[in-house]
C-alpha cells in the first residue's frame, strides 16, 4: 500500500495545481465582489479554461475526465482560499439528471451555461407534508394544452433566490399509488406565479427558501422522462446528492478541540491533561481518521476504475453527530465562557458556537441520520422495508395527518 | 493512491476464509468452550502447516519472511473464526519479542520452532490489576535466575516458553524462560473466555535468559504493543464482522408481530451503527497495518487509533448481536457469546481501551508538535 498517485495522476496533479497556482484570484477587487459574484468569475475562469465539470464531455464544457481525476483536482483546488460553491446541487445533481433525460437540445441549451456558472439550477423536491417521505408530495400539475399548469408548495429549496431554473417533482396523477403519479419538469424561476420566500434558520441565516407556485406554466417540452416517470427521474437527482452534500463539517475537527483543550484548565492543569477529555478527543480522531482513511480505499477503487463501495455512505451519519458532539463539549471545556458567540469576544472567534446551532441542520439535510441508517440497514445490509401503510393505494385515498 | 491489499494478498484471504470455515467451525470453538483442553491442538498443528506461525519470521529463521499485511489478513480470519488457538501471543506477541530483541543464539534456538508451530510461545506483563507500570513490576531477575508472579497469563498451559517482562539491576527486561522447568509453577485461571487458557505463572528461581543480553528501551516495547495492537484490531474486525453478519441473518429470520424483526428501525438502526463502527475500525487498520508494514513513524499513531477502533466496534457488535437475539443470544446453546467472551479478552490483553486513548492523543501531540 502507497498513498501515492500513479505516472498519470501525477502528471495530472501537476498540471492542475501548477493552472491553479497562476490563476487562484488574490486581489482585492476580486475580494470585493459579494460571495456568489465571486463565484461566478471564478467558474468562468475555470469553464474558459477547461476546469469546470471536469468529467463531463467536452460538448458540455467538460473535459471528460476520470472520477479520480475529479477528485485530484478538488483536493488541489481546496488548497486556496476560494468562494464557497453555489453550484454544487446544479453541477453534482441536476447536471447529471439532464445528461440522462433531457433532449438534446435542452442538453445542448442548458449544460454549458451550468458548467460555466451563468445559470444557476435549484432543486424543487422537499414539501411541507413530504420530506423524508418524499414521494408523498402534493405540489399538482394539471394539463392545459401545450402546456402544464403547477400549483402548490415547495420548501427547504437552497439558492432559490439567486437561481435561474430549477427541477421540480410534482403529482400529475392523483388517482393512483403516490410513486406513479409523478412527473419531473424543469421551471424558470422568473416565471410568473413563482414566489421565493426565504426561511430563517434558528441560526439566523437564510440559506433556504419556500417557494410558492400559483398557476405557473411550463411547456410539456419541460418535461424530463415520460408523464408518472417523475420518480425514477427524481432517483437519478438523488443518486448524485451524496456527492453534492457530504464533507463540509466545517473547522470542528481534532486539531482544533486540542488547541481548546491547552488552552483551558481543568483543576489548575490544561484541560488535555484530563484523562476525560484525552479520551473524547481520542474517540473523534477514530472517526474522523476512519472516515479520512474510508475515503482512500474509495479512492483507490477509483483508482482501480471501480466503483467504491457502500462504506462511502456513513461520512454525513458520523460527521454531523460528532459535529454536534464536539462542539457541545467545547463549549463545556469553556464553561459559563462558552456562550459568547460574539466573534470578537468568544474563543476561537464564535465558530465553535456556530457550528453547535449549525449541526442540527446538517443532522437533517441531505437524509436525516434515521433515513442514513436506513439506507445503509436496506441497501448495504439487504434488511426489508418497514411495511408501508400506503403501499399500492392511489395517492388520494391515503391517509393523511 | 493504493490503499488496498495486492491481489497476491485477497487470494490469500480467500484461502484462510476457506480453511478455516472447514477446519474451525463454531462447533471448534465450543469443544475447547466445554471441554479440559485450553486449545485445539490438532487445529494449530493445521495451522502451522499452512505456514501462518511462519508468516513473518524471516527466512534466516525458518519463516516465510513475508509482510505484516499478510499476518494481518489471516488475524482477520482468525479472528471471523474465533479460533481457539494462541495465536496472538505466540505469533503477534512472543515471536516478534524474539525476532526484535533476541540475540543470534536465542533467535535460532526459538524461532525455526515457533516458525513450524512445533512449539508455542507466549508472553507474561501483568501482575496486578490496573494499568501495567514498568517501574512497579516486582518480578524480579539476579543473575540467571527469576523470581515473582504474573497472572493472568494466556496461553502459558500450551506454551513451551515465555518472554516475561521483568526487572533487574540493569532496570526492565524482557526474559525468555522455558516454563517446563522446576523453578516454574502453573496454576489454571478461570476466565470469561475458557476458549483460551489463562494461568497464574510462579517463578521462584527459575532459570532464564535476558532476551538480547541487555536491558529492554521501554520505547522498544511500546513499539512491539504498537505491532501486537495492529494485528488485535484485525482479529477483533473480524469477530465484530461475524457477529454483525450473526445479527443480521438472524433479523431476516426472526419474526414478530408477523414481520422480520429486521423490518423494525430499532433492529436497523442498531445493525447500521455495528455497520459504521466496523467500516470505520476496517479504514482505521488499514492505516495502521500500512503503518507497520512500511515501518512509518506514524506506527505510535495508527496502531493505537486502530486498536480504539476495533475495541469499540468489536465489543459494540458482539453486545448488541446478542441483544438481536434476545433470549436465544443469551444461552450457552447459541454461538453468539462466543464473540463477546473472545472482544472482550482481546479488548483486556496489552492495555485496554482507556490506555489506548491516552496514547493516541499522546502521540498525536507529538506528531503536531514535530509538524
Amino acid at each position: 500500500m502507497d498513498f501515492n498517485d500513479t505516472p498519470e495522476e501525477a502528471r495530472f496533479r501537476e498540471e492542475a495545481s501548477s493552472w491553479l497556482a497562476e490563476s487562484a484570484p488574490t486581489d482585492e477587487a476580486f475580494r470585493a465582489l459579494t460571495p456568489l459574484e465571486q463565484a461566478k468569475v471564478w467558474q468562468k475562469q475555470k469553464y474558459d479554461a477547461g476546469w469546470a465539470c471536469l468529467g463531463w464531455a467536452p460538448e458540455f464544457g467538460g473535459r471528460g475526465a476520470s472520477a479520480i481525476e475529479e477528485v485530484i483536482w478538488r483536493q488541489e483546488e481546496s488548497q486556496y482560499d476560494l468562494p464557497a460553491n453555489f453550484f454544487l446541487i446544479g453541477q453534482g445533481m441536476i447536471g447529471p439528471t439532464l445528461m440522462a433525460w433531457a433532449s438534446d437540445a435542452d442538453k445542448a441549451r442548458f449544460l454549458p451555461p451550468l458548467a460555466s456558472g451563468e445559470e444557476v439550477w435549484c432543486q424543487l423536491f422537499s414539501e411541507p407534508a413530504g420530506g423524508s417521505d418524499l414521494a408523498a408530495l402534493r405540489t399538482r400539475a394539471e394539463r392545459d394544452g401545450d402546456d402544464w399548469v403547477i400549483n402548490g408548495q415547495k420548501i427547504w429549496t437552497s439558492g432559490a433566490h439567486y437561481s435561474d431554473y430549477g427541477v421540480i417533482v410534482v403529482r400529475t396523477d392523483p388517482t393512483v399509488p403516490k410513486h406513479k403519479g409523478l412527473s419531473y419538469f424543469y421551471v424558470d424561476m422568473k416565471a410568473p406565479g413563482v414566489e421565493i420566500k426565504p426561511i430563517k434558520q434558528l441560526t439566523g441565516d437564510s440559506d433556504f427558501n419556500e417557494v410558492y407556485f400559483t398557476d405557473v406554466r411550463v411547456s410539456d417540452s419541460q418535461r424530463l422522462g415520460e408523464v408518472g416517470q417523475g420518480w425514477q427521474v427524481s432517483l437519478t437527482t438523488l443518486m448524485n446528492e451524496r456527492a453534492a452534500i457530504g464533507g463540509g463539517f466545517g473547522q470542528m475537527d481534532v486539531s482544533l478541540a486540542m488547541s481548546v483543550a491547552e488552552e483551558v484548565e481543568i483543576d489548575g492543569r490544561p484541560a488535555m491533561q484530563d484523562a476525560a477529555v484525552r479520551a473524547r478527543i481520542a474517540d473523534w480522531y477514530v472517526q474522523e481518521a476512519g472516515l479520512k482513511y474510508t475515503g482512500y480505499r474509495s479512492l483507490t477503487a477509483l483508482s482501480r476504475g471501480a466503483l467504491p463501495g457502500p462504506e462511502n455512505s456513513i461520512g454525513k451519519l458520523v460527521g454531523a453527530p460528532k459535529m454536534q458532539a464536539m462542539s457541545s463539549y467545547l463549549m463545556d471545556l469553556l464553561g459559563a465562557s462558552g456562550a459568547i458567540a460574539d466573534g470578537s469576544l468568544a474563543a476561537k472567534a464564535g465558530i465553535i458556537q456556530r457550528a453547535y446551532m449549525g449541526a442540527p441542520g446538517l443532522r437533517i439535510a441531505g437524509g436525516t441520520d434515521e433515513i442514513m441508517a436506513n439506507i445503509i440497514a436496506e441497501r448495504v445490509l439487504g434488511l426489508p422495508q418497514e411495511p408501508r401503510l400506503d403501499k399500492g393505494i392511489p395517492f388520494n385515498e391515503v391517509p393523511t395527518g | 493512491m493504493n490503499f488496498e491489499f495486492s491481489e497476491e494478498q485477497q487470494l490469500l484471504r480467500e484461502q484462510a476464509r476457506g480453511f478455516l470455515t472447514e477446519h474451525c467451525p463454531t462447533s471448534v470453538v465450543r469443544s475447547v468452550l466445554d471441554g479440559d483442553q485450553d486449545w485445539d491442538a490438532s487445529l494449530w498443528q493445521k495451522v502451522a502447516e499452512m505456514g501462518w506461525t511462519a508468516t513473518v519470521i524471516s527466512e534466516a529463521y525458518g519463516g516465510l519472511g513475508l509482510s505484516y499485511y499478510e499476518l494481518a489478513i489471516i488475524a482477520e480470519e482468525m479472528g471471523r473464526s474465533a479460533a481457539p488457538l494462541p495465536f496472538s501471543s505466540s505469533v503477534y506477541l512472543a515471536s516478534e519479542a524474539i525476532q526484535r530483541f533476541g540475540t543470534e543464539a536465542q533467535k535460532s534456538a526459538w524461532l525455526p520452532r515457533l516458525a513450524g508451530g512445533e512449539c508455542v510461545a507466549t508472553v507474561a506483563m501483568a501482575e496486578r490489576a490496573g494499568r501495567l507500570v514498568f517501574d512497579r513490576l516486582e518480578t524480579r531477575r539476579s543473575g540467571s535466575q527469576l523470581s515473582g508472579m504474573k497472572v493472568p497469563v494466556a496461553d502459558a498451559s500450551v506454551a513451551e516458553v515465555a518472554v516475561v517482562l521483568a526487572r533487574s539491576e540493569a532496570g526492565l527486561e524482557a526474559c525468555l524462560v522455558p516454563l517446563q522447568q522446576a523453578g516454574v509453577s502453573l496454576e489454571p485461571v478461570l476466565t470469561f473466555d475458557a476458549s483460551r487458557g489463562h494461568s497464574t505463572v510462579t517463578f521462584d528461581g527459575a532459570e532464564a535468559e535476558v532476551l538480547g543480553d541487555c536491558a529492554l528501551n521501554p520505547e522498544d516495547w511500546e513499539s512491539l504493543l504498537d505491532g501486537a495492537a495492529v494485528l488485535l484490531a484485525w482479529e477483533q474486525l473480524g469477530l465484530a464482522e461475524t457477529a454483525l453478519t450473526q445479527a443480521r441473518d438472524y433479523a431476516l429470520q426472526r419474526f414478530a408481530f408477523g414481520r422480520a424483526i429486521g423490518s423494525y428501525q430499532a433492529i436497523k438502526h442498531k445493525l447500521a451503527n455495528m455497520y459504521v463502527k466496523n467500516t470505520l475500525a476496517r479504514s482505521n487498520a488499514y492505516y495502521g497495518v500500512w503503518a507497520l508494514a512500511e515501518g512509518s513513524d506514524e506506527l505510535p499513531l495508527a496502531a493505537a487509533t486502530a486498536r480504539v477502533a476495533a475495541i469499540q466496534a468489536s465489543t459494540y457488535a458482539a453486545e448488541e448481536n446478542i441483544q438481536t437475539h434476545g433470549g436465544m443470544g443469551f444461552t450457552w446453546e447459541f454461538d453468539c457469546h462466543f464473540y463477546l467472551r473472545r472482544a472482550k479478552l482481546l479488548s483486556l490483553a496489552i492495555g485496554s481501551e482507556a490506555v489506548w486513548q491516552d496514547r493516541l492523543v499522546s502521540a498525536l501531540s507529538a506528531q503536531s508538535a514535530a509538524a
